[in-house]
Protein backbone atom coordinates (compact mmCIF):
# COMPACT_ATOMS: atom_id res chain seq x y z
CA UNK A 1 0.00 0.00 0.00
CA UNK A 2 2.76 2.39 0.93
CA UNK A 3 4.62 1.50 -2.23
CA UNK A 4 1.58 2.40 -4.38
CA UNK A 5 1.20 5.75 -2.61
CA UNK A 6 4.89 6.49 -3.02
CA UNK A 7 4.86 5.66 -6.74
CA UNK A 8 1.74 7.78 -7.30
CA UNK A 9 3.30 10.62 -5.35
CA UNK A 10 6.50 10.43 -7.42
CA UNK A 11 4.45 10.54 -10.60
CA UNK A 12 2.42 13.55 -9.53
CA UNK A 13 5.43 15.50 -8.27
CA UNK A 14 7.52 14.77 -11.37
CA UNK A 15 4.61 15.81 -13.63
CA UNK A 16 4.12 18.97 -11.58
CA UNK A 17 7.81 19.86 -11.79
CA UNK A 18 7.73 19.29 -15.55
CA UNK A 19 4.71 21.59 -15.99
CA UNK A 20 6.33 24.20 -13.76
CA UNK A 21 9.53 24.30 -15.81
CA UNK A 22 7.62 24.30 -19.12
CA UNK A 23 5.47 27.21 -17.96
CA UNK A 24 8.52 29.15 -16.86
CA UNK A 25 10.27 28.63 -20.20
CA UNK A 26 7.09 29.76 -21.97
CA UNK A 27 6.97 32.85 -19.79
CA UNK A 28 10.49 33.65 -20.91
CA UNK A 29 10.23 32.89 -24.62
CA UNK A 30 6.69 33.73 -25.82
CA UNK A 31 6.38 36.79 -28.08
CA UNK A 32 3.69 38.96 -26.43
CA UNK A 33 1.77 39.53 -23.20
CA UNK A 34 -1.19 37.29 -23.99
CA UNK A 35 0.80 34.22 -25.00
CA UNK A 36 3.02 34.72 -21.97
CA UNK A 37 -0.11 34.78 -19.83
CA UNK A 38 -1.18 31.49 -21.39
CA UNK A 39 2.18 29.91 -20.59
CA UNK A 40 2.29 31.25 -17.05
CA UNK A 41 -1.18 30.00 -16.20
CA UNK A 42 -0.02 26.48 -17.14
CA UNK A 43 2.51 26.54 -14.34
CA UNK A 44 0.20 28.42 -11.98
CA UNK A 45 -2.70 25.97 -12.15
CA UNK A 46 -1.63 22.59 -13.56
CA UNK A 47 1.88 22.58 -12.13
CA UNK A 48 0.85 23.81 -8.70
CA UNK A 49 -2.17 21.47 -8.52
CA UNK A 50 -0.11 18.40 -9.47
CA UNK A 51 2.61 19.27 -6.95
CA UNK A 52 0.03 19.80 -4.21
CA UNK A 53 -1.71 16.49 -4.99
CA UNK A 54 1.65 14.72 -4.78
CA UNK A 55 2.31 16.34 -1.41
CA UNK A 56 -1.21 15.42 -0.22
CA UNK A 57 -0.46 11.76 -0.94
CA UNK A 58 2.69 12.04 1.17
CA UNK A 59 0.92 13.83 4.02
CA UNK A 60 -1.62 11.15 4.87
CA UNK A 61 -4.82 11.95 6.77
CA UNK A 62 -3.85 14.84 9.04
CA UNK A 63 -4.10 18.59 9.51
CA UNK A 64 -1.43 19.02 6.83
CA UNK A 65 -3.77 17.40 4.31
CA UNK A 66 -6.52 19.89 5.18
CA UNK A 67 -4.12 22.82 4.80
CA UNK A 68 -2.88 21.52 1.46
CA UNK A 69 -6.47 21.17 0.23
CA UNK A 70 -7.21 24.75 1.26
CA UNK A 71 -4.07 25.90 -0.56
CA UNK A 72 -5.15 24.00 -3.70
CA UNK A 73 -8.63 25.55 -3.45
CA UNK A 74 -7.19 29.07 -3.17
CA UNK A 75 -4.72 28.61 -6.01
CA UNK A 76 -7.33 27.12 -8.35
CA UNK A 77 -9.68 30.04 -7.69
CA UNK A 78 -7.30 33.00 -7.53
CA UNK A 79 -5.04 32.07 -10.46
CA UNK A 80 -7.67 32.33 -13.23
CA UNK A 81 -9.15 35.47 -11.63
CA UNK A 82 -5.77 37.20 -11.66
CA UNK A 83 -5.07 36.08 -15.24
CA UNK A 84 -8.50 37.26 -16.41
CA UNK A 85 -8.04 40.67 -14.78
CA UNK A 86 -4.58 40.96 -16.30
CA UNK A 87 -5.81 40.13 -19.81
CA UNK A 88 -8.68 42.61 -19.50
CA UNK A 89 -6.39 45.34 -18.24
CA UNK A 90 -3.94 44.66 -21.08
CA UNK A 91 -6.73 44.89 -23.67
CA UNK A 92 -8.02 48.07 -22.03
CA UNK A 93 -4.55 49.59 -22.23
CA UNK A 94 -4.55 48.72 -25.97
CA UNK A 95 -1.67 46.29 -25.95
CA UNK A 96 -1.96 44.64 -29.36
CA UNK A 97 -1.57 40.86 -29.54
CA UNK A 98 0.83 39.47 -32.14
CA UNK A 99 -1.19 37.63 -34.79
CA UNK A 100 0.09 34.81 -36.97
CA UNK A 101 -0.92 36.53 -40.23
CA UNK A 102 0.04 40.03 -39.16
CA UNK A 103 1.69 41.73 -42.11
CA UNK A 104 2.19 45.04 -40.32
CA UNK A 105 4.22 44.99 -37.14
CA UNK A 106 2.10 45.73 -34.05
CA UNK A 107 2.94 48.72 -31.90
CA UNK A 108 3.86 47.31 -28.52
CA UNK A 109 5.76 44.06 -28.81
CA UNK A 110 9.06 42.97 -27.36
CA UNK A 111 12.15 43.88 -29.34
CA UNK A 112 13.18 40.26 -29.69
CA UNK A 113 10.26 39.70 -32.08
CA UNK A 114 11.33 42.39 -34.56
CA UNK A 115 13.37 40.26 -36.94
CA UNK A 116 10.93 37.34 -37.55
CA UNK A 117 7.95 39.64 -38.19
CA UNK A 118 9.97 41.65 -40.72
CA UNK A 119 10.87 38.46 -42.51
CA UNK A 120 7.19 37.51 -42.57
CA UNK A 121 6.22 40.91 -43.97
CA UNK A 122 8.68 40.39 -46.80
CA UNK A 123 7.52 36.87 -47.44
CA UNK A 124 3.83 37.71 -47.65
CA UNK A 125 3.69 40.03 -50.72
CA UNK A 126 5.85 37.59 -52.63
CA UNK A 127 3.32 34.86 -52.04
CA UNK A 128 0.46 37.07 -53.20
CA UNK A 129 2.27 37.88 -56.44
CA UNK A 130 2.81 34.21 -57.07
CA UNK A 131 -0.90 33.57 -56.66
CA UNK A 132 -2.06 36.34 -58.99
CA UNK B 1 14.47 13.10 -3.09
CA UNK B 2 11.24 13.92 -4.90
CA UNK B 3 10.86 17.12 -2.91
CA UNK B 4 14.40 18.11 -3.90
CA UNK B 5 13.45 17.72 -7.57
CA UNK B 6 10.28 19.75 -7.04
CA UNK B 7 12.25 22.48 -5.24
CA UNK B 8 14.78 22.61 -8.09
CA UNK B 9 11.99 22.95 -10.70
CA UNK B 10 10.33 25.72 -8.70
CA UNK B 11 13.62 27.60 -8.33
CA UNK B 12 14.16 27.38 -12.11
CA UNK B 13 10.66 28.84 -12.56
CA UNK B 14 11.55 31.60 -10.11
CA UNK B 15 14.66 32.52 -12.08
CA UNK B 16 12.77 32.64 -15.40
CA UNK B 17 10.05 34.82 -13.86
CA UNK B 18 12.60 37.22 -12.39
CA UNK B 19 14.29 37.58 -15.79
CA UNK B 20 10.90 38.31 -17.39
CA UNK B 21 10.09 40.85 -14.67
CA UNK B 22 13.39 42.62 -15.27
CA UNK B 23 13.14 42.86 -19.06
CA UNK B 24 9.36 42.78 -19.66
CA UNK B 25 8.56 45.53 -22.18
CA UNK B 26 5.10 46.44 -20.81
CA UNK B 27 3.94 46.82 -17.23
CA UNK B 28 1.61 43.83 -17.69
CA UNK B 29 4.57 41.52 -18.29
CA UNK B 30 5.98 42.66 -14.99
CA UNK B 31 2.68 42.14 -13.16
CA UNK B 32 2.35 38.67 -14.73
CA UNK B 33 5.89 37.81 -13.65
CA UNK B 34 5.16 39.08 -10.13
CA UNK B 35 2.05 36.89 -9.97
CA UNK B 36 4.04 33.85 -11.13
CA UNK B 37 6.75 34.58 -8.57
CA UNK B 38 4.06 34.74 -5.87
CA UNK B 39 2.58 31.35 -6.79
CA UNK B 40 6.05 29.81 -7.08
CA UNK B 41 6.90 31.19 -3.63
CA UNK B 42 3.82 29.47 -2.17
CA UNK B 43 4.81 26.17 -3.76
CA UNK B 44 8.41 26.58 -2.60
CA UNK B 45 7.18 27.20 0.96
CA UNK B 46 5.07 24.03 0.88
CA UNK B 47 7.92 21.94 -0.55
CA UNK B 48 10.41 23.35 1.95
CA UNK B 49 7.97 22.47 4.72
CA UNK B 50 8.05 18.85 3.59
CA UNK B 51 11.83 18.90 3.11
CA UNK B 52 12.47 20.27 6.61
CA UNK B 53 9.55 18.27 8.10
CA UNK B 54 8.02 21.47 9.45
CA UNK B 55 4.47 21.76 8.08
CA UNK B 56 3.92 25.14 9.80
CA UNK B 57 5.19 26.72 6.60
CA UNK B 58 1.86 25.85 4.99
CA UNK B 59 0.10 28.54 7.06
CA UNK B 60 2.44 31.16 5.64
CA UNK B 61 1.68 29.75 2.19
CA UNK B 62 -2.05 30.23 2.73
CA UNK B 63 -1.50 33.86 3.68
CA UNK B 64 0.68 34.38 0.62
CA UNK B 65 -2.03 32.93 -1.64
CA UNK B 66 -4.49 35.59 -0.49
CA UNK B 67 -1.95 38.45 -0.53
CA UNK B 68 -0.86 37.47 -4.05
CA UNK B 69 -4.36 37.89 -5.50
CA UNK B 70 -5.02 41.14 -3.66
CA UNK B 71 -1.64 42.54 -4.72
CA UNK B 72 -2.14 41.67 -8.40
CA UNK B 73 -5.65 43.14 -8.49
CA UNK B 74 -4.51 46.30 -6.69
CA UNK B 75 -1.65 46.92 -9.11
CA UNK B 76 -3.91 46.31 -12.12
CA UNK B 77 -6.56 48.67 -10.75
CA UNK B 78 -3.93 51.30 -10.16
CA UNK B 79 -2.71 51.13 -13.74
CA UNK B 80 -6.24 51.12 -15.13
CA UNK B 81 -7.80 53.99 -13.16
CA UNK B 82 -4.75 55.72 -11.67
CA UNK B 83 -6.54 55.49 -8.35
CA UNK B 84 -7.33 52.71 -5.90
CA UNK B 85 -10.54 54.24 -4.51
CA UNK B 86 -12.55 55.37 -7.51
CA UNK B 87 -16.35 55.58 -7.32
CA UNK B 88 -18.86 54.44 -9.92
CA UNK B 89 -19.20 57.90 -11.42
CA UNK B 90 -15.52 57.80 -12.37
CA UNK B 91 -16.03 54.70 -14.53
CA UNK B 92 -14.67 55.27 -18.02
CA UNK B 93 -17.08 53.80 -20.58
CA UNK B 94 -15.87 50.25 -21.00
CA UNK B 95 -17.64 46.92 -20.99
Amino acid sequence: MELIINVLSWGFILAGSFFYVVGAIGLLRMPDVFTRMHAASTSDTTGAALLLIGMMLQAGVSLVLAKLMMLLFFILFTGPVATHALARAARYAEVEPVLANDGAKPKKVSTTKAKPSKAKAKAKPAKRKAKS
Amino acid sequence: MMFTIAAAAIIVAHICAVIRALKGPTVFDRVLAANTIGTAAIMLLAVMGFLAKRPEFLDIGLTYALLNLIGTLAVLKWFRYGDLAHGEEDERGDT
